[in-house]
């Protein structure tokens, strides 16, 4: 009975710094899982660091297919100049990784940040006022599931710039398509909290004292009910990513004298395998799959993390050894009731 | 802390303990280091002996309870001797654990409705219980099991088990369901059953059946029970001897006679004093006739019918029918009943959270029947409300602070530091000290954030404050001094209050005038001393005469007459 009640951290009383998502979640991790949160955190680390510095580190500029010496060799293998070889197009893959990190992380920024404004303020109407506005939120809602993201994301791209893009152009097509997608996820979260939210007992006393309902949704239950946005936001990211690199494989991405773009290369190397050529594909999905399982390695840990039942502890007494809270309570109880 | 000789079951000699446990230590791991949840308990439970571990929240008796059948959770370590048949449960295997649970020892839990799994039969649980428990050499046919579970549910008084057998767990009403629970555990006759808090979710009528049952198996099969309980009346009723456990602690043991009566250490003293105790401290004792009767009313209900829309078929279900009653200023009006029997609903109804169905509810002078928010706001000022939850009834991510002002900041609009003055004010008037107002709701105890709910409902100087069960999620210390507090500030502030509560000695020591609720009818009345002292309607006289008194003897005689009463 008071065991439960314990074990879960309060919010308050830290400073500031050690009450942030990631920090805190960093502090109360132990054994593997908090191996999984470090590595997670690295991966996005470099991912994030390459992206700022992308400049900085590109040996060459992402379009750039020739310098001072001239043209740069077409599929050469990597080693001497380029130190990853060169597409078929005589770019840079090295390059291109690099500058590609900047694409997908403006892509992730737009879309999620879109996507959490609209989603959030939709949920919490729809939730706190329920009704018929409630209904008709829910059943669009679940009609956008039932599209194919990147059927949404190919028509978005079509709208926006005509099939082909300029780089603001391209990023915005895919983060808007993704946007769209993603709502009904921040949507459906918020709404079940708010939901929730609504019956509990500090939410009735607000309007006991007469809270009007903007007051009730903006102040009570808002910041009750994005606690878990950080773990949607994580794998959204990542998701974020593949939708991006699937529309440029399918050829709605960025122009490839506009950005970098992951998928584009992707696409453009599918000729090159059958000829032995191997360095064009390998680099950019290497780049994809890294950023992706940085991310939801990030995201599962802090889900983990999040659940006092999932969240490993150091064992009592000293000895180190990861102990895993998960539920021996609950079948013993079974199993006595029954017995 | 040494276990002092005891009466031996009848018919014994001096047999072995069925259970001794021997310098228990018990560690959580938690976020905050390593929590200490039981020191240092050694106790021994003789054949046929009833023993009850008592103490507030977060004395160790959970703990205690769920180390006896191993139900630890991994987070814990435990060292010591947990002693049953001759096997120690801290180190035997899994599979010898398993042997011994149901077999040896079983447990009776608190919440009966989630204790069976609602998808099986009550009897396809009993007899999993039964045939988990066949070796090679006892092999138990469906058959033969099915006949012991039957017996099991004649055993606990479910009548027609045969029939029963095959009802789902939901087509039991609660106190039946503790019985099967009860039948599960006894099934295999162990000889020690650990009973954790087995009535406190049940009403005291049901309560008082229960601790019945419980009772007879001990006489009938000499069954030893350890039973978990915060409940001195429950303890009076059924304990033998008594364990008394202070932060992890046994802080005494005694018989139960010569702990009521001669209590050695402090702490019991201090927890048998805080125990309230019908018929003492009442509110209105020589009071004749009921008072504030000049004054304005408050409220008023006339036949007052509340409903709650059926689902797709079904009809309206009816939580109050027919209730009339009258609240005056300065009044305190306390409501008793049972779980479901409407005084949750009236009082929020009165709040304006439910919508009035039919008959007429005037709240200062507003007719509820045809209540649209914007017309009651304005009125809302002079009306406060005290949850029963104290945790959750803050806001967990504003300040304590923050949260009394708010009611302050939407009717009064003042600047900051009017506020944070009158935050501070009203924390000193409700005994805490003003610096709380910087705390966030987690920071505080149960009693004190109760002691901040007041603050808050009372900001405004409300003409009426509504009472939801102000203190049944509080420990008993705890309440006793919630509820002095709650006497003074009625007399200093002088607001009229409708004081909602299951426990009638709680509600005697607040109320002048008292009614008691039944099925969403008001069956009874009155002056409170008097509807306690000499009940008029049958169910009152139930009630009354179902809830234990922490007396032994008083007890004892109580439930003689008790026995009589729902016998006739």
């Amino acid at each position: 009975m008071s065991i439960e009640t314990t074990s879960v951290t309060p919010p308050g009383g830290k400073s500031l710094l050690q009450r942030l998502p990631i920090v805190s979640h960093f502090n109360r991790s132990v054994g593997l899982q908090r191996g999984m949160l470090v590595a997670g955190l690295s991966l996005t680390a470099v991912f994030l660091l390459t992206a700022i510095f992308a400049p900085l580190l590109a040996p060459y500029g992402f379009a750039q297919i020739s310098d001072s010496d001239g043209s740069f060799p077409a599929q050469q293998a990597p080693g001497g100049q380029h130190l990853l070889g060169t597409t078929v197009g005589g770019y840079d893959v090295l390059s291109r990784v690099i500058w590609g990190t900047q694409t997908a992380v403006m892509v992730i920024v737009v879309a999620v940040t879109m996507s959490i404004f609209l989603g959030v303020i939709l949920g919490l109407v729809s939730g706190y006022i329920g009704g018929w506005v409630d209904r008709i939120l829910v059943v669009i809602a679940d009609a956008v599931y039932a599209f194919p993201s990147l059927l949404v994301a190919i028509v978005m791209a079509i709208v926006i710039s005509g099939g082909q893009s300029k780089l603001w152009g391209g990023i915005l097509a895919a983060a808007i398509s993704i946007t769209v997608v993603f709502i009904p996820q921040y949507f459906r979260v918020i709404r079940a909290e708010t939901i929730r939210l609504k019956s509990e007992p500090f939410v009735e006393s607000a309007r006991v004292v007469g809270a009007s309902s903007i007051r009730i949704m903006s102040r009570h239950i808002f910041k009750n009910a994005t606690r878990t946005l950080p773990l949607i936001f994580t794998l959204n990211a990542s998701e974020a990513i593949l939708t991006l690199a699937g529309l440029g494989f399918l050829g709605f991405g960025i122009e490839p004298s506009n950005a970098a773009e992951w998928g584009f290369d992707l696409n453009k190397a599918l000729a090159d395998t059958t000829s032995g050529i191997w360095w064009t594909g390998l680099f950019p999905g290497l780049a994809i799959v890294l950023t992706v399982l940085g991310l939801t390695l990030v995201g599962e840990s802090i889900n983990d993390l999040n659940d006092p039942r999932l969240r490993g502890r150091k064992r009592a007494g000293g000895r180190r050894r990861m102990a895993r809270a998960v539920p021996s309570t609950a079948k013993g109880t079974t199993e006595e009731s029954t017995s | 802390m040494s276990t002092t000789p005891i009466p031996a079951a009848p018919g014994a000699g001096q047999p072995a303990p069925v259970l001794s446990i021997q310098n228990l230590e018990v560690t959580f791991a938690t976020d905050g280091g390593d929590v200490h949840a039981v020191r240092d308990v050694s106790l021994d439970v003789q054949p046929g002996e009833v023993v009850a571990i008592v103490g507030e929240s977060g004395s160790g008796k959970t703990v205690t309870a769920k180390t006896i059948l191993g139900l630890l959770p991994e987070t814990a370590t435990s060292a010591g001797v947990v002693l049953i048949n001759g096997n120690n449960i801290i180190s035997v295997s899994a599979a010898k654990l398993r042997q011994i649970r149901g077999r040896d020892v079983a447990m009776v839990f608190q919440e009966p409705s989630t204790a069976l799994n609602p998808v099986f039969t009550v009897g396809w649980q009993i007899v999993e219980g039964i045939r988990a428990h066949t070796g090679k050499d006892s092999r138990v046919s469906s058959k033969e099991a099915k006949i012991r579970a039957i017996e099991a549910l004649r055993k606990v008084g479910i009548p027609d088990p045969e029939v029963r057998f095959g009802h789902y767990p939901h087509q039991f009403s609660g106190g039946q369901k503790q019985r099967v629970v009860i039948a599960a555990a006894l099934a295999l006759n162990p000889g020690l059953i650990v009973a954790d808090e087995p009535t406190t979710a049940l009403d005291v009528t049901v309560q008082a059946e229960i601790l019945q049952l419980l009772r007879d198996l001990r006489d009938s099969d000499g069954t030893s029970i350890v039973l978990i309980t915060h409940n001195m009346g429950v303890v009076a009723d059924l304990a033998d001897r008594v364990v008394v456990m202070y932060q992890g602690d046994v802080v005494e043991e005694a018989p139960v006679a010569e702990l009521f009566a001669a209590p050695r250490q402090d702490y019991t003293r201090a927890l048998l004093a805080a125990v309230p105790h019908l018929g003492r401290d009442s509110a209105s004792a020589g009071v004749t006739s009921r008072a504030h009767q000049d004054r304005k009313v408050l409220v008023s209900a006339e036949n007052l019918t509340i409903e709650y829309p059926g689902r797709l078929g079904s009809p309206a279900f009816r939580a109050v029918d027919g209730v009339s009653f009258t609240l005056s200023e300065g009044e305190v009006f306390g409501l008793v009943g049972e779980s479901g029997s409407g005084k949750t609903t009236i009082g929020r109804a009165i709040a304006g959270l439910n919508r009035t169905t039919g008959g007429s509810l005037k709240v200062l002078d507003y007719e509820m029947l045809t209540f649209k928010e914007r017309s009651f706001k304005p009125l809302r000022k002079d009306i406060g409300f005290v949850f029963q939850d104290p945790a959750a009834s803050f806001n967990p991510q504003l300040t304590i602070g923050e949260c009394i002002v708010e009611p302050l900041v939407i009717h009064r609009n003042p600047t900051p530091a009017q506020a944070r003055q009158r935050a501070g004010e009203l924390l000193e008037s409700v005994q805490l000290p003003a610096s709380y107002a910087a705390r966030y709701p987690h920071e505080l105890s149960g009693g004190q954030r109760q002691r901040a709910s007041l603050a808050r409902a009372l900001i405004l100087n409300p003409k009426l404050l509504i009472a939801d069960e102000p203190t049944s999620a509080l420990d008993v210390s705890v309440q006793a001094k919630v509820l002095e507090l709650f006497r003074d500030i009625q007399q200093e502030f002088g607001f009229a209050a409708l004081f909602i509560s299951h426990d009638l000695a709680v509600v005697d020591i607040l109320s002048h005038w008292v009614g008691v609720l039944y099925r969403g009818s008001m069956v009874e009345q009155g002056i409170g001393s008097q509807v306690m002292g000499a009940p008029q309607h049958e169910y009152t006289k139930k009630l009354i005469a179902s809830l234990p008194v922490p007396d032994p003897f008083e007890q004892a005689r109580r439930r003689e007459a008790n026995r009589k009463l729902l016998g006739a």
